[in-house]
């Protein structure tokens, strides 16, 4: 067996970059996409962009897509689709709001009691899904429509706000700068040193886990990326996390919202890659017969796929209200197409089985970066939802090439 | 005779794998030629280069075909001259008709409207020539495997076929069914038909094939006249496997203990006709240390009964009793099977079996992911350990166990599936069919597995069509019929006719 085990060595040490970056081209792209992206608008926006200011925009009017793109990996992974979210996040906002203002609620009520009706609605959808075989399309385009009717109603058409401080801390609060002597230490008059120092953290922390995988990949045989790759994304990646957080910390530090979306996507991508319920759900959207006769409780995976889809739509809903601090009929319409949109930019497969919770984040940015810069820039929104059509689009049939070119 | 095709020095490779290295064909015009080879050898992959599914410039090598140079750019190209490809997993489409599904993509159309008219008349007629009494309008999934593979060959002939290429297609069919399809090769060939076949069932090769190229490790091994009767199938092999096999089944002593496995009174309804009864009143027993087979028709529900024990998989209104250890066990659903020391290898490993998108590794650790994890994280490191060990001891042909099960060749998917269920560890193992597509080499060795599971005190019950292989390896021989467990054969007592004359006589 020469031939296969020369082979075999090939694989192993990835023949070369080019070989390498060939087999990975969607993992890279995606980022490469989105640093091309933000270096356009950066230019066409004469540098607004990636003003401090800008930058914390950029992450309080994402994060609910982000954090409701965490909940739909999952269920387009595991072989479906949820339309509903978008009333999910109407409803949860209205009802929030009815309980504060016109109930007179505590934020400490008001929100677990959002959250549980987030599970509820997502178990309600999930059990038609699961037990009963509905198809989740249609049974989510119902939710679709009884939610925003049930926002309206809450309303009673009209907008309630606004809010106690307590709950828009949720969505525009800040962590207050816990390490005042870095500033005095770098000697500059106006820096959140708290959020330099845990930018620097992160970033450190980065590189010593990849480093670390790395060298456990090796020892087990498993294919590594090049070192030269290696360096150069974590240089990139590292120097981005460090870059960002300078700039949040001369404006207003770490906005709390960043950190609820960062804890969360880094927990999500730990399920999805490191656990046995992770794996389980891509086996599930993989081939679910297969997976039913390995033992696996497929019912009850896709139903609480649904149940997390509820809880995180509900999350996004209370965020949602706490930003624009009033609840109106209106809100979260159309959401579900750009968490969706951001899922499929991310690499996701439509059949199931596929996609990554770092590209579904990745895909929301990308959607979140050309919303932003297309608003600054003043492009009208008709043109911004062509464009954005074809990026979606564009990504997607970038991804079917490269798997046919790899077959 | 001239020679219809020649493919000379073909070499293909895929990323990390040369599947195919300089290999030569010569295929005479008008004769049957049967290309054999271990799992993996780079048979389907030779077929594929031939009939354009993997298009010229993607392989090196030459192809003449009638004495021209050809370089097809796809499938479509191949079939205008005469080349159609029937594949190792059959590309009907379920819920479409015989007849829709003879001339899909070629339909009998006027100005755009189907000519439902021509159609019938045309599958008629072609369903006759290949001796299938079916109505041109019933469903392809109500027909047998047998009678679907009639159905591709029958889609191959309203094709003007010249050279016919057959991957293992008869890896899943009956020996009636097997029969009717080589007589009907027999025929297509006094008409001219020129076909190449793959297959691992050696005997067929022996009985139809005019002459045999053995290829191993993606290289041309010989070429060998079959007619008459000096071929042996002893001669193949040492082809294949590059060295002398003194016998198909590895020796083992038979020492059955305690009864491990006992099923009650099994009874079990079909899922969709619920007037139907599938399986009725079976009781079976397997013993520590002992192979039991399950002998019986296509279609006589094995496959069925293993199905409906194994965590209700199958069917409605099931009743009857599993005993396991002597105690009665929850078999109610599936991760309960397990649980209670059961394991199924499904004859179907494409739908039933793996999740073809992913890795080796993943599939194998599927059934079985808390022993590779610890409090639900998983450790790569183990899974890749696991991974690596079952590739080395049933000898999965790959270069590594991060490849996509979906590119590997079907014999060594089928270990994948073996493996699975090997690390899930049962205590009574059901295969079924498990050495389906699955050549002699690799056979030997998965039997060898199967004894030393029952020297460890398991117990296997094997479902399998091939009779020689359930005389050749098992202690006990159900046999079944029509849904019921007919008769029941010691090793000593069994034999090909004894177990037949159970199933006439019942
Ligand atoms: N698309 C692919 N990508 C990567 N490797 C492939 C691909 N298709 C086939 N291979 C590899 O090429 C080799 C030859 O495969 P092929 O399917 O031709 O074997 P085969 O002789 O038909 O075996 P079997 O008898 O098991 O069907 C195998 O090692 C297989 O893993
Ligand atoms: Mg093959």
């Amino acid at each position: 067996m020469a031939s296969e085990s020369a082979a075999h060595q090939d694989v192993r040490q990835g023949r070369s970059a080019g070989q390498y970056l060939a087999n990975h081209l969607r993992d890279y792209g995606m980022v490469l996409a989105l640093i091309a992206i933000m270096a356009f608008f950066q230019v066409t926006t004469d540098g607004t962009l990636l003003r401090p200011v800008n930058i914390t925009n950029l992450f309080l009017q994402n994060s609910y897509i982000i954090i409701m793109a965490l909940g739909m990996l999952l269920v387009i992974v595991a072989g479906h689709i949820d339309l509903s979210v978008g009333s999910v996040v109407g409803f949860v906002g209205a009802l929030a709001a009815v309980m504060m203002v016109n109930w007179d609620w505590s934020i400490y009520l008001t929100i677990p009691s959002c959250l549980m009706v987030g599970i509820l609605i997502g178990a309600a959808q999930g059990y038609w899904i699961a037990y009963w075989r509905i198809p989740s399309f249609i049974v989510t385009l119902a939710g679709m429509l009884v939610f925003r009717g049930a926002s309206l109603w809450l309303l009673a058409g009209q907008s309630v706000g606004p809010f106690p401080r307590q709950f828009q801390a949720l969505s525009t609060g800040f962590i207050p700068d816990l390490l005042p002597f870095v500033k005095t230490v770098f000697s500059v008059e106006r820096m959140n040193g708290f959020a330099v120092v845990t930018g620097l953290v992160i970033a450190g922390l980065i590189v010593w886990m990849g480093l670390r995988s790395r060298a456990r990949n090796r020892a087990y045989g498993m294919v590594t990326e090049p070192m030269s790759f290696f360096i150069l994304r974590n240089l990139l990646v590292s120097g981005a996390i460090v870059f960002v957080s300078y700039k949040l910390a001369t404006f207003r530090g770490l906005p709390n919202v960043l950190i609820t979306m960062g804890v969360l996507t880094i927990i999500y991508a730990f399920i999805t890659e490191s656990t046995v319920l992770g794996r389980r759900i891509y086996a599930l959207g993989g081939n679910e017969k297969a997976a039913k006769l390995s033992g696996i409780r497929t019912e009850r995976l896709t139903f609480l796929t649904f149940v997390n889809m509820g809880m995180l739509a509900a999350l996004a809903g209370l965020i949602f209200a706490a930003r624009l601090n009033t609840a109106t009929p209106k809100a979260g319409v159309s959401f579900e197409l750009d968490v969706i949109a951001a899922v499929f930019i991310g690499g996701a497969s439509m059949s199931g089985g596929v996609g990554k919770i770092v590209g579904a984040v990745v895909g929301a940015f990308i959607m979140g970066v050309m919303n932003n810069g297309m608003s600054i820039m003043g492009i009208g929104i008709d043109y911004q939802q062509v464009i954005k059509g074809l990026v979606l689009l564009a990504a997607v049939i970038f991804d079917v090439y490269n798997k046919n070119k790899q077959s | 005779m001239k020679p219809l095709l020649e493919m000379r020095s073909i070499t293909k490779t895929f990323p990390g794998v040369k599947a195919l290295n300089a290999v030569n064909l010569t295929v005479m015009e008008g004769e049957i030629h049967a290309l054999v080879g271990e799992n993996g050898a780079g048979k389907s992959t030779l077929m594929k280069v031939l009939s354009g599914v993997y298009p010229s410039g993607s392989y090196e090598g030459e192809i003449h075909y009638d004495g021209q140079l050809a370089a097809f750019s796809g499938i479509r190209e191949s079939e205008a001259v005469g080349i159609i490809i029937i594949h190792q997993e059959l590309a009907l489409v379920p819920l479409l008709s015989i007849a829709e599904n003879l001339f899909i993509g070629n339909e009998r159309a006027r100005n755009g409207v189907v000519d439902w008219h021509e159609t019938f008349r045309r599958t008629e007629a072609l369903l006759k020539k290949v001796g299938l009494s079916e109505a041109p309008g019933t469903l392809v999934d109500r027909i047998g495997v047998g009678k679907q593979q009639l159905v591709e060959i029958a889609k191959a002939l309203s094709k003007d076929v010249r050279l016919l290429i057959l991957d293992e297609p008869t890896s899943a069919l009956s020996e009636k069914d097997s029969q009717a399809l080589l007589d009907l090769l027999t025929e297509l060939k006094a008409q001219g038909v020129t076909s190449i076949i793959i297959s691992h069932k050696l005997n067929e090769v022996r009985s139809i094939a005019d002459r045999v190229t053995v290829i191993r490790d993606g290289s041309t091994i010989s070429t060998l006249d079959a007619r008459g009767e000096a071929l042996t199938e002893d001669r193949i092999i040492r082809d294949m496997v590059g060295r002398d096999m003194a016998q198909r089944f590895p020796a083992r002593e038979s020492k059955p203990g305690d009864i491990l496995m006992e099923v009650r009174d099994w009874n079990v309804w079909h899922p969709e006709h619920s007037e139907r009864q599938v399986i009725r009143n079976a009781c079976l027993n397997v013993r520590a240390g002992e192979v039991v087979g399950i002998a019986g028709l296509m279609g006589s529900g094995r496959t069925e009964l293993a199905m409906s024990i194994f965590g209700r998989s199958y069917g409605r209104r099931i009743s009857g009793e599993v005993f396991i250890d002597g105690a009665p066990a929850d078999v109610s659903t599936v991760d309960r099977s397990i649980a209670s020391g059961l394991a199924y290898v499904t004859e179907d490993r494409k739908h039933l079996g793996l999740v073809l998108d992913d890795t080796i590794q993943r599939n194998i650790t599927l059934a079985n992911l808390p022993e590779v994890a610890s409090m639900g994280v998983i450790s790569e490191a183990r899974e890749v350990r696991v991974a690596e060990g079952f590739r080395k001891a049933i000898n999965i042909r790959t270069p590594g166990v991060f490849q996509k099960v979906g590119n590997l060749s079907g014999g060594n998917q089928q270990k994948v599936v073996l493996s699975k269920w090997l690390f899930a560890d049962p205590k009574v193992l059901i295969l079924d069919e498990p050495t389906r597509g699955i050549d002699v080499g690799a056979k030997y060795e998965i039997y060898g597995i199967i004894n030393k599971l029952v020297a460890d005190g398991k117990g296997v019950l094997m479902i399998s069509s091939e009779l020689p292989e359930l005389l050749g390896m098992c202690d006990r021989i159900y046999v079944m019929n029509e849904g019921a467990l007919v008769g029941e054969l010691t090793a000593a007592e069994a034999s090909q006719e004894r177990i037949m004359s159970f199933i006439v006589r019942s």
